[in-house]
């Protein structure tokens, strides 16, 4: 039996260290650290909590407008407004090419090195002993559109600034909707970008994608995981706010998609470096405070349970629920629910930017209100994405946030159960103990992203001497 | 190759061409023609949300596939490179002993200081972890010339607020040796790719006092807003979407040095102003606390009419100026006003806090006598650099022709 440390595991967002027991060739245990610590939740306290839709997207910069629609959506909650018409489908728009370029980084810049040969230039170089199997023509037309991706994904953030300023960090989302008119001109703007990207994602991604599946098939058994998966849902329609996305919940236990309740989400802090709550992790009311030296825990980020279950969010999750994807569970099929979602996402923004209505108002005054409660959930890229606030004198008193990737990369509870992807990692064969880029495919399958999945609050106003100690 | 003087008005232009388009196909040329190596770069990330390496691949033309065959070898940034653990600590490690005091270390986040940097590893060495800090500190030593990017890394930044959980800190102020502070949140890809550029072929851009290239961060936002018109016939918007002055909705253009208006965002397609949206002053070292609540507006502190508040008030604070202790005394007076208006509920830094109050009509007094001391000091200080530079010129010139000659010669 070997035990080894993988860190850092690279092309993902911020530092993950993986440590993994590996028997007669195969994965028998892991555990998922992550090694950052900001406290962004923390700084909330006290804020003006119109300020809190530009600053929480600040915790994550590949994925910063989805944390910009969680706020809004908590702030609309809690001061009882919606968005116009206009500003619904402009925040969709916004969001969905946020989307649209995450998920193009992901599959190529992040993802493809993986399986794809690239050139003999840093940061290509030094080449990992991977068992590349692409016939060289192939591998170089991959290659071609690896470069494709990470400049259709520049122009997909070009689609957010035309309405939303600028990216990554929007600056234009309000609770009631955005503050950039759409006229004939942007309008256009952004529909030539659309036409190229949704070129892209109907013609080249999902074809890309079958043929690495192709040529390395046993990764559509490898990195299944618990078959527990989980959606907020997203995307609400300008009409009725219905959810062009639905969410769900579907265990493995029973195989059937259920409704969502959130009052069963809970967080375990029993292998985080966080002191035991007295509430039981409720989002709303949760109390957590640092404690580096705690006995049996290994990472910074919390476990997110479901009816004390660990649920596995994504692409694929979504995409199960719906019934448009129901090939399999494993770290290939996250990677084509993915291409899948790609074209839709790019379709669906070519739609609302034709359902724009130029003249009618994007945003509209608002009144704010001094004591509330605001729930925001939505899927986002990565998976179920929640933010939970509490306004007192016109004052954030608690925020709390819940990310897919805390979700996905948990660490053990108190029943001792694993976090999805460490339980994805359980069996995945290891051929080279030294480099171990299996390990590496299967984790990134599930596009983490720590920078998100770190966080705590605490609301005692002498928190921070108790940080120190 | 572009001479420094057209590269620096290039950089002042900022409108219609973008910057990172211009420049780049000059400098593969020059690493194409062995003119200068392709440098190697160590990018790492400490407490950061790569929002700033998002932002470099955002650059449009040329595209990211020049960036790295062409133009730079980035050895290190685990956000792309294939290789991952001892490999990739390896590559590292390697540039650290072949490239020593050669490569550019380019730093994204801020600092996790708090239980001696233990909240923030970034890889492990022989089995052992290490962190942020330390590896930091250890690149730091053998490097050329280290650049944070971003506010995080050069002045702390969102990671820093209030009541910073993390112990959080810029760059500068961990480790002892000069830096190049590339600040934004995100840092645009033309400050980044233009001040690697200038250090690549003309050595350290000229910095203000807050260590920040001139070029880029010399004028405040409000000076080129592209709705100044608007300020200047006090048309105020009272609600974000309106298509005027943001001024009353809490706009920080005014103390915020940076380019944005001529420059704009993902290559010329928008910025916050022209979005309807206030400026958060991003680029400042007060960003976040100090710029917060983004919606409540700055002091109006009275001066000579309306317009010269807050134009005075960004000059008073000193940050775009390497000069004087005077405008550094009254930058204290200001920020600490800002500091105790716009941070209300938060505590501000300990750095911009000022008890001392002043009456209005001293106030007045005080910062017209510093600003005249200010001005008088500025002025001696560009003929100063107008002598020195005329001696540069020469020499540059000499080389230019020597160059040139040689380059006949090959012919």
């Amino acid at each position: 039996m070997v035990r080894k440390r993988i860190f850092p595991v690279t092309r993902i967002h911020e530092p993950l260290s993986i440590e993994v027991e590996i028997k007669n060739g195969a994965v028998t245990d892991a555990w998922c650290s992550s090694m950052l610590y900001r406290g962004f939740e923390q700084m909330m306290y006290n804020r003006d909590p119109r300020d809190a839709i530009w600053f929480t997207q600040r915790i994550c910069g590949i994925c910063s407008s989805a944390h910009a629609i969680a706020a809004c959506y908590a702030l609309q909650d809690a001061y009882g407004v919606t968005a116009t018409p206009n500003g619904v489908l402009l925040q969709n728009i916004i969001f969905g090419a946020d989307i649209i370029q995450n998920h193009l980084r992901h599959l190529y810049v992040l993802v493809m090195p993986d399986y794809v040969e690239g050139p003999d230039i840093p940061p290509f170089n030094p080449k990992p002993a991977i068992d590349y199997r692409l016939p060289k023509q192939i591998n170089d037309q991959l290659m071609k559109h690896y470069w494709e991706a990470a400049e259709l994904s520049a122009r997909a953030h070009q689609l957010i600034a035309i309405f939303g300023a600028k990216a990554p960090h929007q600056q234009a989302i309000y609770p009631t909707g955005v503050s950039v008119a759409p006229d004939a001109g942007k309008i256009k703007a952004a529909q030539a970008i659309q036409q190229d990207l949704y070129d892209f994602a109907a013609n080249k991604v999902q074809e890309d994608f079958e043929i690495i599946a192709h040529y390395y098939p046993e990764y559509l058994k490898i990195g299944r995981g618990y078959g527990n998966l989980m959606s907020f849902g997203m995307f609400p329609h300008p009409d009725n706010s219905e959810l062009q996305i639905k969410g769900g919940l579907y265990l493995d236990s029973n195989k059937k998609v259920e409704k969502l309740n959130p009052k069963y989400i809970r967080e375990s802090v029993a292998a985080a470096w966080y002191r035991e709550p007295v509430s039981g992790g409720k989002p709303l009311k949760e109390t957590t405070i640092p404690q580096n030296n705690k006995p049996d825990a290994y990472s910074w980020t919390k476990a997110p349970r479901y009816q004390d279950q660990p649920v596995e969010s994504g692409p694929l999750a979504r995409w199960w629920i719906n019934g448009k994807y129901r090939r399999g569970i494993s770290a290939m099929d996250r990677l084509l629910a993915r291409a899948f979602e790609l074209k839709y996402v790019c379709e669906k923004v070519g739609q609302w930017l034709e359902q724009l209505r130029p003249g009618q108002p994007s945003i509209q005054p608002y009144e704010t209100k001094k004591e509330g409660l605001g729930v925001g959930l939505t899927d986002a890229m990565r998976g179920a994405l929640g933010h939970w606030m509490e306004i007192h004198e016109g004052r954030i008193k608690h925020y709390q946030i819940i990310t897919p990737t805390a979700w996905n990369l948990s660490p053990r509870d108190e029943k001792n159960r694993r976090g999805p992807a460490e339980e994805a990692l359980i069996g995945t064969p290891v051929e080279n103990v030294k480099s171990a880029h299996e390990i590496g495919r299967v984790i990134r399958s599930f596009d983490p992203c720590l920078a998100c999945a770190v966080h705590l609050i605490e609301t005692d106003k002498n928190r921070r001497g108790s940080l120190v100690t | 190759m572009l001479t420094r003087r057209e590269f620096l008005k290039l950089c002042a232009a900022g409108a219609s061409v973008s910057l990172v388009s211009v420049l780049l196909p000059d400098l593969a040329l020059a690493a194409k023609s062995g003119a200068i190596d392709k440098l190697p770069v160590i990018w790492i990330e400490l407490g950061s949300c790569t929002g700033d390496s998002i932002s470099l691949a955002n650059t449009m033309d040329p595209s990211q596939k020049k960036l790295f065959s062409e133009i730079i070898d980035l050895r290190y940034h685990w956000l792309h490179m294939a290789a991952q653990d001892g490999q990739s600590v390896k590559a590292l490690e390697d540039t650290v002993q072949r490239d020593k005091n050669r490569y550019i270390l380019v730093i994204e986040g801020s600092v996790v200081t708090a239980d001696q940097g233990k909240y923030n590893y970034i890889l492990q060495k022989n089995g052992s972890l290490k962190t942020g800090i330390d590896m930091l500190k250890y690149l730091a030593e053998h490097a050329r010339w280290v650049m944070p990017v971003g506010s995080c890394a050069t002045w702390g930044g969102p990671a820093a607020a209030y009541p910073n959980p993390a112990g959080c800190k810029g760059v500068a102020e961990v480790i002892h040796r000069p830096v190049i502070n590339v600040p934004g949140c995100p840092a645009h890809p033309d400050w980044t790719v233009g001040t690697l550029y200038h250090l690549i072929n003309y050595g350290e851009p000229e910095l203000d006092s807050a260590y920040r290239p001139k070029i880029f961060f010399g004028r405040t936002v409000h000076d080129r807003c592209t709705r100044r018109q608007y300020f200047e016939n006090g048309i105020f918007a009272r609600n974000p979407g309106e298509e005027s002055c943001m001024y009353l909705l809490g706009c920080k253009g005014p103390v915020t040095y940076a380019d944005c208006p001529v420059r704009q965002w993902n290559d010329h397609v928008n910025w916050p102003v022209e979005a309807s949206s206030p400026c958060i002053g991003c680029t400042s070292p007060e960003f976040p606390d100090g710029m917060m609540p983004y919606f409540k507006h700055l002091p109006d502190i009275r001066l000579h009419g309306a317009t010269a508040a807050p134009d005075r008030l960004a000059k008073a604070l000193g940050i775009g100026t390497a000069v004087g202790l005077g405008t550094h005394l009254a930058g204290n007076i200001f920020t600490g006003r800002i500091g105790k208006n716009l941070i209300s509920g938060t505590k501000p830094k300990a750095s911009i806090v000022t008890k001392k109050t002043y009456p209005a009509k001293e106030l007045e007094d005080k910062v017209d006598a510093l600003l005249e001391k200010f001005d008088n000091l500025e002025q001696e200080l560009t003929h100063a650099r107008q002598k020195s530079r005329n001696k540069k010129g020469l020499i540059a010139k000499a080389k230019q022709l020597l160059g040139k000659d040689s380059g006949e010669e090959t012919d």
